[in-house]
């Protein structure tokens, strides 16, 4: 009996040990991630799809301030995929404006002008954009009046939803703003294209631009009216100042002029209510985000809450050595520094009359000693820039206490360039706009820098195209717009204008006109054989 | 955890009740004998002796004399012993019997996948290794048994820490992107390969004292059972089982010391000063002089002390019963120290194995059961660096507020550093200042039933449950003194984590012997179910008084990431005439890795082998083994890589990256790059041996070709940017090709009465080879980076590509001065003659992984003494040595955040000024020959009035290295070969003892 029992008992088993096999036990899902299905099944979802797609240009990737980056490819997360940091490595350290002591791989090459399509830095900012349109493709897939309503979100939330499209075509736009001036053609996707189904087409600049100006055209209507949109946010005004700056530099992009656009477009912003900030440096300080008077849009970064090593936070320590206190940070990289052709723009080098001279820290100052850049390498010489400082204006503390990340927002448009660009426009030949307003707006940027209408003030006969250019290095500067500035004037490449280890000679030197646009990256190339790579590359 | 531990007992009250219930009582007679050794004449011992057909049994005593009670109904004696040919004779009151030594090894059995098989009848690439062959001496992790020991396998240690893991490679590495891990199976659990929190190492959970056998399955044939798992080998490890006799019991202990036998070569103080003085004087810059110190420190002697370790094991085993109930049980206790400061780890681990028979020996029951707990101290690695790298001008100590140690701090008082805290820290203080610890419970069992079916005795049905159950946790605690965490009052990192996989296995075999076509048939039919758990919590770090660190609050409070593999799988072996054998193979394999289209693989294999021996020369004593083997099979390979990569999902960013849109941060969403398609990365294998012995197998050995194709490969390679959500993704694209030769040899040269020495040899030749990259060609693809190393950012010193070696070092070629044969810093070969030294100059030069492997043992035997020899080595192996590049500069010395740094000796060699990262000069050869261990053994004999048999044994491990690399090791754990400074391997001196009564 009792064997008979066991016997049964292990047939038993063996029955139910088959029997307990079953395909469907395969169908395994992640405890914490979401399926596409689940992240788009409510308005929360959409919000922070939304909040992504603004934080790709603040954060390198999901983890703060490193861990999981956005985009791999043996490429360096805080260096060399950070939007903020890359497009101030593209834009400012070929010029007079930067220089940087590190060996990191090929980053002397930017100030040297001498890069190759095998840069990883390029593959890193090549990236960058398109990765952010491909976000925003998926997201306004998901946008459509059918699924909202097949999900159950109705009312403000789908409002909400719906007014976002608009939103992250701007941002489409602006993304691909940023391939065409660095590269003057780009991978080119829009919601029509799926991930994976067929290889990205490739757009021209011409095609680009176009593009560009009818997707913010399109949006205009849209948009929440200037100034009105939560901050961190667009609205009207910042598709006006993208168009603007468009427009000025349209000649560079497609051969025609488009002058008189530019000067609609800035003067839609200028008259839209947006009015300069009062003091120069609160704009580049922790709490700037108090500037919305002027900031028309500008990249949130927290020291806490949005952090990296590619954001604002790669400014205060990128410049600072051992006087890194005056950076409102813990520590210096010993990075970056400009040359003294920046410094020459101004009048006053110290910073006393021209309050936009920051060259000075409690270590190093303005001497004639200090500015030659006898070595690119040695982080000591060369005039040191303190324009960006991670202190509040109002002496309150910063987020981070440990002084690491930043809380200062990266400002991408702000009014003191409208003014500038209705100006340039108008001495290039732009109707709907006068030198007499011109002159005014560039006195009003003016005024705020020496603290007084009594210095500084210009009248027409100084308002030059020249003028225009320095001014703008004076205003502008370390802000992302000197490589565009210094292309537009035909001085980037041409012996026209040479500035400390230009070419990588000290004296500076003219370069191949090549290196007016970046190669495509090679490993793009190879991945993607719809891609054609630039002259001389 | 405790479900399960609280479940335990139960489970063997269970099994032990179960067993009791089934004895019977017979009627008895006795007998009486005695049994010697046919070459001497004297008494053999330890001989078992069993009434056939019966549990009843015992051993020969000393003078080789037996007594044992013969049920009535019994009327033979079998006669068994180790090494000896077995013997069979009538129970009569006095049998004497003389028993021969039997032929070397080969009647041996191995262990091989689902089952065993006589060595003889072999079909596919297994060695095995048994107990006596283990590599001697203080062992922590099993898989260092095996070191030297099996020609195809490298097992490189990852350093010297206590408990710490190894590299296995198996027929070098046949993935690039997933695991190149072999698969463990122990006692019929295959069992976690990755670590888990508070251990990295799940193998030395396991006693080495417990284990009876490592069987290395190699090519395709022998781990195609194992389907998607089995492409990079499989090693099975059975430990110890009860035997029928009476209770044995053996004690073991050994004792080590290890100390540190090298350092790297740096700079001393008066060095350092005089650079540092010369360069001030040539630049007029005084920053860095004014930062010495006077001193003359040696910072690499401080951080390491003469480690100690004690191991016990305490086993019996025996059956109680009347015989019905074979057990051993067994209990070890290791205390191991680092020889860096702080650094320890200690294992209890306790080992039960019940294996009763029941309804004639129609039900066997194998039950085991092993429980483990490790602790471990894990002393800061940085410091190994650190030491290397501390500034020799400064003391140690320092009036501060960090403990007393001197350290680098900025006008303010505050560290040195970049992200609040220091980058120089005082090695010393990292050692001191931070308890990083953690306790992990392991638990594996299993039970098979084994049921041979009554009414039809040939087949028999299997069933295996197992449980693999792994609870890990720890804290790791940095004080307030330690500069790496200021500003924070001091850190306080908790982690948890538990994995809990499962085995449900059934098998039915079916034996028959084809008298009438002299074949015999074995097949086996199963279906197997694993379950693979883990539950991770996730806590927010907290300063030392309790305040939550800003920024480390996780998202979620647990993960639970899980897979199964679901299989069925069959074999059919034949033997025709004892000459040829014949197997065939094949699993199914389904895994939740990946979509349902792509989920099941089919893993085929075949095997042929032909006893030239017994086809030609069957008499023969001067040939007593020859065979040739041919093996073909399809394996599969699905480890290291995520989870859930076929699905698309949208992952929750971190606290520290959010959005604020308004006066509110928003968690992003953000999809992830997949393939949907992903599948098995699979391998072809082919492989020719040929196993022979001659002299009555006094030389024995094997000769094996092999060939492996990978394709498929689980790769990460780019794609177009905007095609996916990242510019490159895991997905099936690319073949690997691997080819070899091994060579095995084990002799026995000389052998008399008192004398005997023994000599084994084996070497292995591996290519590995790239054979495709891409699913689309381009002529233009200059392969993919890889190995990146330390020194400026992003740098990588390697390339796959194709038609090459796997991590082929991809540099400058460097110029080196007629004259005095020095390299001319920064100046390199113009390769492509284009006037311009830029990227497309760099070229591949030489490889990481070695061209040939090869172990060398031998044991010599005088009476009862032994001394033993065993070696290691790789040729052609090659080395990036980054230490080097990275502190044998200039630049080094003089850290550009204002503190001095030590250099590498190798400065004075080069005088370069500024890092040369991609320099073909850092690539050296790191060929070497490890003479692993020598080990003296005395086999006192009978002690504490016969009651006993004592054995001691001495050994010293890591004798020397014989190598041309000038770094510190010329064996560092990883495929990329970038040797960044590793923790040293100690040289080990112990003494131990076994006692068996």
């Amino acid at each position: 009996m009792k064997n008979r029992l066991i016997r049964f008992s292990v047939c038993a088993l063996v029955v139910a040990v088959v029997a307990s096999s079953c395909a469907k036990k395969l169908d395994l899902f992640p405890q914490n991630d979401l399926t596409p299905e689940k992240a788009y099944s409510t308005a929360a979802g959409y919000k922070s799809i939304l909040a992504k797609i603004y934080g790709t240009l603040a954060t390198s990737g999901n983890v703060g301030a490193a861990g999981a980056p956005d985009i791999s490819g043996g490429l360096d997360e805080g260096s060399q995929i950070a939007f903020i940091r890359m497009f101030f490595n593209c834009n400012e350290l070929p010029t007079d404006e930067a220089v940087v002591s590190w060996n990191d791989q090929t980053i002397k090459d930017f100030h040297g002008l001498k890069w190759n399509s095998a840069d990883p830095f390029l593959k890193g900012i090549y990236a960058r954009p398109i990765y952010n349109v491909t976000l925003i493709n998926e997201y306004m897939r998901e946008c459509t009046d059918a699924k909202l309503a097949e999900r159950g979100i109705t009312g403000a939330d789908a409002a909400d939803i719906k007014n976002s499209v608009a939103e992250v075509r701007f941002l489409r736009a602006f993304n691909y703003w940023v391939m065409m001036d660095l590269f003057g053609k780009s991978t080119f996707i829009t919601e029509e294209d799926k991930p994976g189904a067929v290889l990205p087409k490739e757009a021209s600049r011409a095609e680009l631009f176009t593009y560009i100006e009818t997707e913010l055209k399109a949006i205009e209507g849209s948009m929440a009216p200037a100034r009105t949109a939560e901050y961190g946010r667009v609205d009207q005004g910042a598709a006006w100042a993208l168009l603007a700056r468009l427009y000025l530099n349209a000649e560079v992009y497609t051969g025609t002029a488009k002058n008189n656009e530019a000067i609609t477009y800035a003067n839609k912003v200028i008259t839209a209510g947006y009015s300069l900030h009062p003091s120069y440096a609160g704009l580049f300080m922790a709490d700037n985000n108090k500037a919305t008077g002027e900031l028309i849009y500008a990249i949130n970064c927290d020291g806490l809450k949005t952090t990296g090593y590619g954001n604002t936070s790669f400014f205060v320590h990128c410049a600072a050595g051992d006087d890194f206190a005056d950076y409102g940070v813990s520590g210096g990289w010993y990075g970056y520094r400009a040359t003294s052709a920046l410094v020459n723009l101004f009048e006053d080098r110290t910073g006393s009359t021209d309050k936009r001279a920051m060259f000075t820290t409690s270590k190093y100052g303005t001497s004639d000693a200090q500015l030659a850049l006898t070595d690119i390498g040695d982080f000591n010489t060369g005039p040191h820039v303190k324009k960006y400082v991670n202190k509040r204006s109002d002496g309150g503390a910063v987020s981070d206490i440990t002084g690491t990340f930043a809380d200062i927002d990266f400002p991408v448009f702000r009014l003191s360039e409208m003014y500038l660009i209705y100006a340039e426009a108008v001495l290039r030949g732009g109707s709907g706009g006068d030198k007499a307003t011109a002159v005014n707006y560039i006195n009003k940027i003016r005024e705020r820098a020496y603290g007084t209408t009594n210095r500084g003030q210009i009248n027409q006969s100084d308002l030059t195209l020249q003028f225009v250019l320095d001014e703008r290095g004076r205003e502008l500067f370390w802000e992302g717009h000197r490589r565009t500035d210094l292309i537009r004037y035909g001085q980037l490449t041409s012996s026209t204008y040479l500035w400390p280890w230009k070419g990588g000679v000290a004296s500076g030197t003219a370069v191949d006109a090549k290196y007016n646009l970046f190669p495509v990256p090679a490993s793009n190339m190879v991945a993607n054989p719809n891609l054609t790579q630039n002259t001389g590359y | 955890m405790n479900k399960i531990l609280s479940r335990l007992p139960a489970t063997i009250a269970f099994t032990i009740a179960f067993t009791l219930c089934s004895f019977g009582v017979f009627a008895q007679t006795v007998a009486t004998g005695k049994v010697t050794d046919t070459k001497t004449g004297k008494g053999l011992s330890g001989v078992t002796v069993t009434a056939k057909g019966t549990r009843i049994s015992t051993q020969t005593a000393a003078d080789g004399s037996y007594k044992i009670n013969v049920p009535a109904g019994g009327s033979t004696l079998v006669f068994s012993s180790i090494g000896y040919t077995s013997q069979e004779l009538p129970a009569n009151a006095a049998v004497t019997v003389s028993m021969a030594e039997s032929a070397q090894q080969l009647t041996d059995v191995v262990v091989v996948a689902y089952g065993t098989k006589k060595k003889t009848d072999l079909t596919g690439a297994v060695t095995q290794v048994n107990a006596k062959d283990f590599q001697k001496g203080n062992i922590n992790s099993p898989e260092q048994l095996l070191q030297g020991k099996v020609a195809g396998l490298q097992v490189t240690p990852g350093g010297g820490s206590a408990g710490s893991g190894s590299r296995i490679r198996i027929r070098g590495g046949s993935s690039l992107n997933a695991s190149n891990e072999p698969l463990i199976v122990i006692d019929g659990v295959p069992v976690e390969s990755n670590g888990v929190a508070g251990n990295g190492n799940l193998l030395n959970t396991i006693n080495p004292n417990d284990i009876e056998s490592m069987s290395v399955l190699k090519d395709a044939s022998a781990t195609a059972l194992y389907g998607s798992r089995a492409s990079n080998g499989v090693i099975i490890v059975t430990t110890k089982k009860g035997t029928r006799g009476k209770v044995k019991f053996a004690y073991s202990s050994m004792f080590n010391v290890g100390q540190v036998t090298k350092t790297v070569n740096v700079l001393n103080g008066d060095e350092v000063r005089s650079i540092i003085n010369e360069e001030a004087a040539k630049t007029g810059n005084n920053t860095y002089k004014n930062l010495l110190g006077t001193a003359n420190t040696n910072w690499q002697s401080l951080i390491y002390q003469d480690a100690m370790g004690w191991d016990n094991t305490l086993s019996a085993s025996g059956a109680i019963g009347n015989g019905a109930l074979p057990f051993r049980i067994s209990a070890g206790y290791l205390t191991q120290e680092g020889i860096l400061l702080t650094d320890k780890f200690n294992r209890a681990t306790a080992a039960l194995n019940l294996s009763p028979k029941f309804f004639d020996d129609h039900l066997s029951v194998n039950f085991n059961l092993k429980l483990s707990q490790t602790k471990n101290r894990f002393a800061d690695g940085w410091a190994v660096s650190a030491a290397a790298n501390f500034d020799p001008t400064q003391q140690v100590h320092d009036a501060n507020k960090y403990g007393g140690y001197f350290e680098w701090l900025q006008s303010d008082g505050k560290p040195i550093g970049t992200n609040g805290g220091s980058s120089q820290p005082n090695p010393l203080s990292l050692l001191k200042f931070r308890n990083n610890r953690s306790e992990v419970n392991r638990l594996i069992g299993n039970i098979q039933l084994d049921y041979k079916l009554h009414f039809l005795p040939d087949l028999h049905i299997l069933v295996n449950l197992g449980k693999d159950h792994t609870f890990g946790k720890g804290d790791d605690l940095r004080d307030s003194l330690l500069v790496t965490v200021s500003p924070f009052k001091g850190r306080a990192t908790h982690y948890a984590q538990y994995k809990d996989n499962s085995i449900i296995e059934t098998s039915l075999f079916y034996q028959k012997d084809l008298k009438s076509i002299n074949t015999k048939l074995d097949v086996l039919a199963g279906h197997t179910y694993q379950d693979f758990y883990t539950n991770v919590y996730n806590y927010a770090d907290y300063t030392l008084n309790g305040t939550e660190i800003p920024g480390t609050r996780p998202n979620f409070v647990t993960d639970k990431p899980q897979n199964r593999l679901e299989s069925y799988l069959g074999r059919v072996n034949l033997a025709v005439a004892n000459k040829y054998l014949l197997t065939a193979s094949i699993r199914r394999d389904a895994s939740s890795k990946f979509a349902e289209q792509n989920r099941v693989g089919y893993f085929p294999a075949f095997a042929a082998a032909w006893k030239l021996r017994e086809e030609f020369f069957p008499t023969s004593n001067a040939v007593s083994e020859f065979k040739l083997r041919f093996g073909w099979g399809i394996t599969g390979q699905q480890d290291g890589i995520g989870l859930y990569s076929y699905l698309p999902v949208y992952s929750q960013s971190n606290v520290a990256a959010q959005y604020q849109f308004g006066n509110a941060f928003y968690n992003f969403l953000r999809p992830g790059a997949y393939d949907p398609d992903l599948k098995w990365e699979t391998t072809t294998t082919e492989n020719i041996g040929l196993d022979f012995g001659f002299l009555g197998n006094r030389i024995t050995g094997s000769v094996e070709v092999y060939r492996k194709k990978t394709k498929d490969l689980l790769s990460v390679v780019p794609v177009a940017a905007g095609g996916n959500f990242d510019i490159q993704i895991l997905t099936n694209v690319g073949n690997v090709e691997n080819k070899g030769v091994e060579f095995t040899l084990n002799t026995i040269p000389v052998k008399t009465n008192k004398f005997m020495w023994e000599f084994g040899f084996n070497v292995t030749y591996n290519n590995s080879r790239i054979t495709n990259l891409l699913k689309q060609q381009d002529p233009n693809f200059k392969g993919i980076e890889t190995s990146g190393i330390s020194g400026g950012t992003g740098n990588n010193i390697g390339r796959h590509v194709v038609g090459n070696a796997p991590y082929t070092f991809f540099v400058y070629k460097q110029v080196y001065d007629q004259a005095t044969g020095k390299p001319i810093e920064g100046l390199y070969e113009d390769l492509n003659r284009d006037g311009i030294i830029n990227e497309s100059d760099r070229y591949l030069y030489k490889k990481p992984a070695p061209d040939m492997l090869f172990g060398i043992n031998t044991q010599f035997t005088y009476g009862k003494l032994t001394l033993g020899l065993a070696a290691h080595g790789t040729i052609a192996n090659y080395m990036y040595n980054n230490y080097f590049s990275n502190s044998g500069v200039l630049r080094a010395t003089q850290n550009p955040l204002n503190f001095i740094s030590n250099a590498s000796r190798n400065y004075l060699d080069t005088r370069f000024n500024n890092n040369r990262y991609l320099s073909d000069y850092y690539i050296e050869n790191a060929s070497f020959l490890r003479l692993d261990n020598i080990n003296l053994g005395y086999n006192v004999g009978r002690v504490l009035n016969g009651k006993a048999n004592l054995r001691l044994a001495g050994s010293v491990q890591n004798v020397f290295v014989i190598t041309n690399y000038k770094g510190l090791d010329p064996e560092v754990a990883s495929n990329e070969q970038v040797d960044n400074n590793i923790y040293p391997r100690p040289r080990i001196y112990s003494l131990g003892i076994n006692l068996d009564f």
